[in-house]
């Protein structure tokens, strides 16, 4: 079975973000960009199908700009095989995303599609579902764990009550959550060995995908500052304070 | 305009979300219709009906919409939202689940989580984990919209909208649901609760969570987690409050052993009033906290449960 992994580009989850000046966006001039830590989840689970012999074959894709081919270039060093760049420097929306996706699917025929449940810039979260309905295919989103068994895939989901299995046909689209596995790291022969991987760059016109969206963005705010507050010096103080001064108690 | 609700509910109740959801779509304005999809929901309807600015409940009562999967609940939503100007629904999991399916299946796209209705066609929400906020303006005949809960005040009871059945079965060959596990607990749901007292990796196992049992008794309290107690297994992962989890603003939000990463704090900083108790002095917890404790939490948590 081919597996194919989504991965994006993102702001690096340590860093503190600034909005620029005019409001226009968020300043990413110099920020450090890594692999959106869901898409490392998605990479992590195909390498480990791949080592079980469940997967033949694993192939990492992103939609971004030249850069992106970095994070390309990491999922090779984790363990891909070879990897599909849509190249873009406009702003992608998720929408377009799954699009492009759903292209690819249409090409490269893979048994199951493994992305992050959301992206922690845009914090979206719908890419994975929208590339199950534009392709047609059942969707077993915030797994916890997935089980290949023959034509079918149990996915275990985290929800808000708790857990729920769902059974789906394959081919079919999984969307990591935390809990699915802990990702390694990638070494350095591989990382060696991941720059003579075979890497594939197309562009949206080549799948004959529109990239703009009717969503504008315009503006952005931070948002409001909390005021720190005060240490108190005992339990004491603290349930005063609660009850006499914030009146929470 | 006219907006469609889909209802969210649980073991035949609905569930408090929806009227938050239903708030938004006040916001936005025009006649609110709210869709009950599942099994058995009769009671659900009812309720939904009860909402104050609701003037039609459509209630798709059948077999594949039990558990709500995303592929039956996408399809009715799709067939339903040509009518509509607006689909709303609450950004719970099941929400998340189905709605971008409705979106791509309508061409559209998706406005998740939003936190402010500013006209009919523009919403407020936060984006990099709250650090931003944007405004984002669509030019898709159809909205698609999730709502964060905590950023609408729920409306009341008091309507009487007439109640209808949807009679679309959509059909669902590719996906069945297993079986489910959920929490048990008498306690508040999460995201409702006036109290909240959360614990994080500072509290050493799952067994001294109990430490916050007498806590939460006392101030009818809802119990939370950061991701670190999640993944080291104290508690479930329907607990974790964050990012990436359960976004929370009660009155009292109270972070035990929680050194307070921006991951975690996205959840909970529009919380009224916050308390930290932390050894660490230095922990981030305490910018946001309004009062901070610095102290060992296992001397400080059987005091404060008797102070209380
Ligand atoms: C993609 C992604 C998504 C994430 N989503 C979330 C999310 O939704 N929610 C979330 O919470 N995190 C999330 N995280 C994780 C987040 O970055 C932090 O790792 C996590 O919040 C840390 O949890 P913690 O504060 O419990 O643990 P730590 O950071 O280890 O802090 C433990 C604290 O306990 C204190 N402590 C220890 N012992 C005691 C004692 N005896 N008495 C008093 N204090 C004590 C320590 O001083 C310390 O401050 C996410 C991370 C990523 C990458
Ligand atoms: N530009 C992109 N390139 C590749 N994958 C993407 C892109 N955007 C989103 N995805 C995938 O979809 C997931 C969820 O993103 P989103 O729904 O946009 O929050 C990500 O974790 C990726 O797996």
């Amino acid at each position: 079975m081919k597996v194919l992994v989504a991965v994006k580009r993102v702001i690096d989850y340590n860093v503190k973000i600034r909005v620029k000046a005019d409001h226009s966006d968020v300043d990413l001039t110099n920020v450090k960009m890594a692999m959106n830590p869901f898409c490392e989840i998605a990479v992590e689970e195909a390498v480990r199908l791949k080592e079980k012999g469940v997967a033949t074959e694993v192939v990492a894709v992103t939609i971004g700009p030249k850069a992106a081919q970095e994070q390309l270039r990491t999922a090779l060093a984790l363990g891909a095989d070879r990897a599909i760049h849509v190249e873009t420097e406009e702003r992608v929306e998720s929408l377009a995303a799954a699009k492009l996706l759903a292209k690819v699917v249409e090409e490269e025929q893979p048994g199951l599609v493994i992305l992050g449940k959301q992206a922690i810039d845009t914090d979206n979260n719908q890419c994975g579902q929208m590339l199950a309905a534009l392709a047609g295919l059942p969707q077993g989103t915030f797994a916890s764990e997935v089980v290949v068994e023959g034509d079918k895939l149990q996915v275990t989901r985290e929800i808000d009550g708790g857990l729920q299995t769902v059974s789906l046909s394959l081919p079919a689209i999984v969307t990591t959550d935390l809990r699915l596995n802990e990702p390694r790291y990638a070494k350095l022969p591989d990382i060696m060995k991941a720059k003579k991987k075979p890497l594939d760059v197309k562009s949206p016109a080549d799948y004959g995908v529109e990239v703009a969206s009717k969503l504008t963005l315009l503006k952005v705010e931070s948002p409001a500052e909390r005021k720190g507050g005060i240490k108190v010096g005992s339990v004491d103080e603290l349930v005063d304070k609660l009850k006499n001064e914030a009146k929470v108690i | 305009m006219s907006i469609l609700v889909l209802a969210e509910h649980h073991d035949g109740q609905l569930a408090g979300a929806t009227a938050h959801v239903v708030a938004a779509a006040k916001a936005i304005g025009g006649d609110i219709d709210v869709l009950v999809a599942g099994e058995n929901v009769g009671a659900v309807a009812e309720a939904a009906a009860k909402l104050d600015g609701v003037s039609k409940v459509r209630v798709a009562d059948n077999a594949v919409y039990a558990h709500q999967l995303a592929e039956p609940m996408g399809a009715l939503l799709a067939e339903l939202a040509g009518g509509y100007s607006h689909v709303l629904a609450a950004a719970t999991t099941t929400g998340k689940n189905v709605l971008p399916r409705v979106a791509a299946l309508k061409d559209v796209s998706q406005i998740s989580e939003i936190v402010e209705v500013v006209d009919a066609d523009t919403f407020k929400r936060p984006i990099y984990a709250g650090n931003a906020i944007a405004t984002v303006k669509s030019a898709d005949s159809l909205k698609v919209i999730t709502v964060r809960s905590t950023g609408f005040d729920a409306v009341g009871e008091g309507g009487s909208a007439a109640v209808e059945n949807v009679d679309i079965v959509a059909d669902n060959s590719q996906s069945s649901f297993v079986k489910q596990e959920l929490a048990q607990s008498d306690r508040p749901e999460l995201a409702a609760a006036k109290v909240v007292i959360s614990g994080g990796r500072g509290m050493g196992s799952g067994e001294n969570f109990k430490l916050l049992d007498g806590i939460a008794d006392k101030l009818g309290a809802a119990i939370g987690a950061s991701r670190a107690a999640v993944d080291a297994g104290f508690v479930p992962n329907d607990m974790q409050v964050g990012q990436t989890g359960k976004i929370v603003a009660p009155e009292l939000y109270i972070a035990v052993g929680i050194s307070g990463a921006i991951q975690h704090l996205a959840g909970m900083k529009d919380s009224k009033v916050i308390v930290a108790i932390n050894k660490d002095e230095e922990a981030p917890i305490f910018q946001v906290a309004d009062y901070g404790l610095v102290g060992d939490l296992f001397q400080i948590l059987p005091e404060l449960e008797s102070k209380l």
